[in-house]
């Protein structure tokens, strides 16, 4: 690697976070390098996934602060906006718009955001979905795919706003176990090519196949973030050998 | 007392004479009430108190009070005031007809705006997040995610306001427009067969009712194509 690539993409200093009384984040610092893949596990409300929410700002943090590729997270709309066109984000839930095709999923932000033709957008979306193994679901529902189709049909759409980084948050945990692998796949695939990804998963086999490293955490903190190997064979904290305990 | 069965049918043709200003009135003002229900809509969710409070105080007082007190508010109340006979709002206020639209419409408005709000509450918030993710601007998730469902969502609620729209609509006979209800209570004047009359009436109501129905079932069918259990096109 190069000098440019060290440089890291996102930067977390001392980020906390709030809701009510409860505090999701404490004192959170992280940074993720380009072409790096991370990823972040923990039981659950430990607030994995409130930090990489701050991270394409769906929650604000409220002290602290964000950069992503340079750009610090401010209440600038602009900015927001210009830092959600480098992140693409992958839900539990799938979340696409029921109301449109696969393919009109894929092609609504491009026509919006990225201000592409429909003839060149539709071109695009069907590369991606080339890309995730379904071309062949372009025109059906949301509704009459399977959960593991509908979230590659998430990832496509996500993909194909050219973003920097990739945030997935659990994106197996809503799906059947045997629609489980088809997905990976996809972003086993993703992460081969280079894609700086940040991960939560409790797909421990996965994790320790692609991640750079591993962040645990726990109440709101980072508790220790190493390459797979050592988090799985040596982790320094109780906290982290009974996480591990747990799932494994 | 006779029953006259045939005085049934032989009304329903001069009743029909008032049916063009039953069905003006239904859709200008339910047209006008959308337009103003969504303004409204707007004013509300938009997050400032100084756009969202007048309209909690509008929806509370069109919510709350009959639409025969409004219509009757308008129509006799209105003219009262110099400022209003002097507006350019006079050639529409002096007419009953103007003064029916506008109880109608914003007793509509009031109503629409509770209805479409419903419809936008029921839209998963995930679905927002998905489009903040990609970098939809607020206008644009409004226009191309939100609303549609929300459409969806809110048909139901919406047909059934129609349909009592169609209905509030007689009320307008009480200010002197020869609506289907004016055009019956003529014919009564003239007949002293109220039951007969006011039957033939209420079939024509229950004809219209019937094909707003219908158009409305269509519509959510049309709208809902996308859902499992709605069928695939």
């Amino acid at each position: 690697m190069n000098e440019s690539d060290q440089k890291p993409i996102i930067i977390l200093e001392d980020v906390c976070k709030f809701f009510g009384d409860f505090q999701a984040l404490r004192n959170i610092n992280f940074q993720v390098k380009k072409g790096e893949r991370v990823v972040v596990c923990g039981p659950s409300g430990s607030g994995k996934s409130t930090m990489i929410r701050c991270i394409n700002r769906l929650e604000e943090h409220d002290s602290g602060r964000i950069f992503v590729d340079g750009r610090e997270l401010t209440n600038a709309v602009k900015d927001i906006d210009a830092v959600r066109r480098e992140i693409g984000m992958v839900f539990q839930s799938f979340n696409l718009f029921p109301h449109l095709t696969v393919i009109n999923n894929l092609m609504l932000a491009l026509k919006l955001v990225r201000k592409a033709k429909k003839s060149e957008a539709r071109e695009i979306a069907m590369r991606f979905l080339e890309r995730v193994h379904i071309p062949e679901q372009a025109d059906k529902w949301p509704s009459q795919l399977s959960g593991g189709q509908q979230q590659r049909v998430a990832i496509a759409r996500a993909l194909c706003m050219n973003p920097e980084v990739m945030l997935f948050d659990e994106p197996t945990s809503a799906l059947d176990p045997e629609m489980i692998s088809e997905v990976l796949d996809v972003m086993t695939d993703l992460a081969n090519e280079g894609m700086t990804m940040i991960v939560i998963t409790h797909e421990m086999g996965f994790a320790r196949s692609i991640a750079d490293s591993i962040v645990f955490m726990d109440y709101g903190e980072i508790v220790e973030s190493n390459p797979p190997e050592e988090f799985f064979q040596n982790p320094r904290f109780d906290r982290t050998k009974l996480f591990l305990e747990q799932i494994l | 007392m006779t029953f006259d069965i045939y005085l049934i049918f032989n009304s329903i043709p001069k009743m029909l004479a008032g049916i063009g200003v039953t069905l003006q009135l239904l859709f200008l003002s339910s047209f006008l009430g959308l337009v103003l229900g969504i303004i409204i809509l707007l004013m509300r969710i938009s997050g400032r108190w100084y756009l969202s409070f007048p309209t909690f105080v509008y929806i509370y007082f069109f919510r709350g009070t009959p639409i025969l007190v409004q219509i009757f508010v308008i129509y006799h109340g209105l003219p009262q005031f110099e400022a209003i006979r002097d507006s350019v709002f006079w050639p529409i206020l002096r007419e009953p007809f103007g003064c029916a639209i506008l109880a109608l419409t914003l007793n509509s408005g009031a109503y629409v705006s509770e209805i479409l709000r419903g419809g936008y509450l029921g839209v998963d918030k995930g679905l927002h997040e998905a489009g903040k993710a990609l970098g939809l601007s607020t206008p644009h998730r409004f226009i191309y995610v939100t609303t549609p469902i929300a459409v969806r969502l809110a048909i139901p609620a919406y047909s059934n306001d129609f349909i009592s729209m169609l209905k509030a609509t007689s009320l307008a006979s009480t200010i002197t427009l020869l609506d289907m209800t004016g055009a019956a209570r003529t014919i009564v004047a003239k007949t002293f067969a109220p039951y007969e009359i006011f039957i033939a009436a209420a079939i024509i109501y229950l004809v219209m009712t019937w094909f707003i129905q219908r158009g409305f079932g269509l519509f959510e069918r049309r709208m809902s194509r996308y859902i499992k259990q709605w069928g695939v096109i």
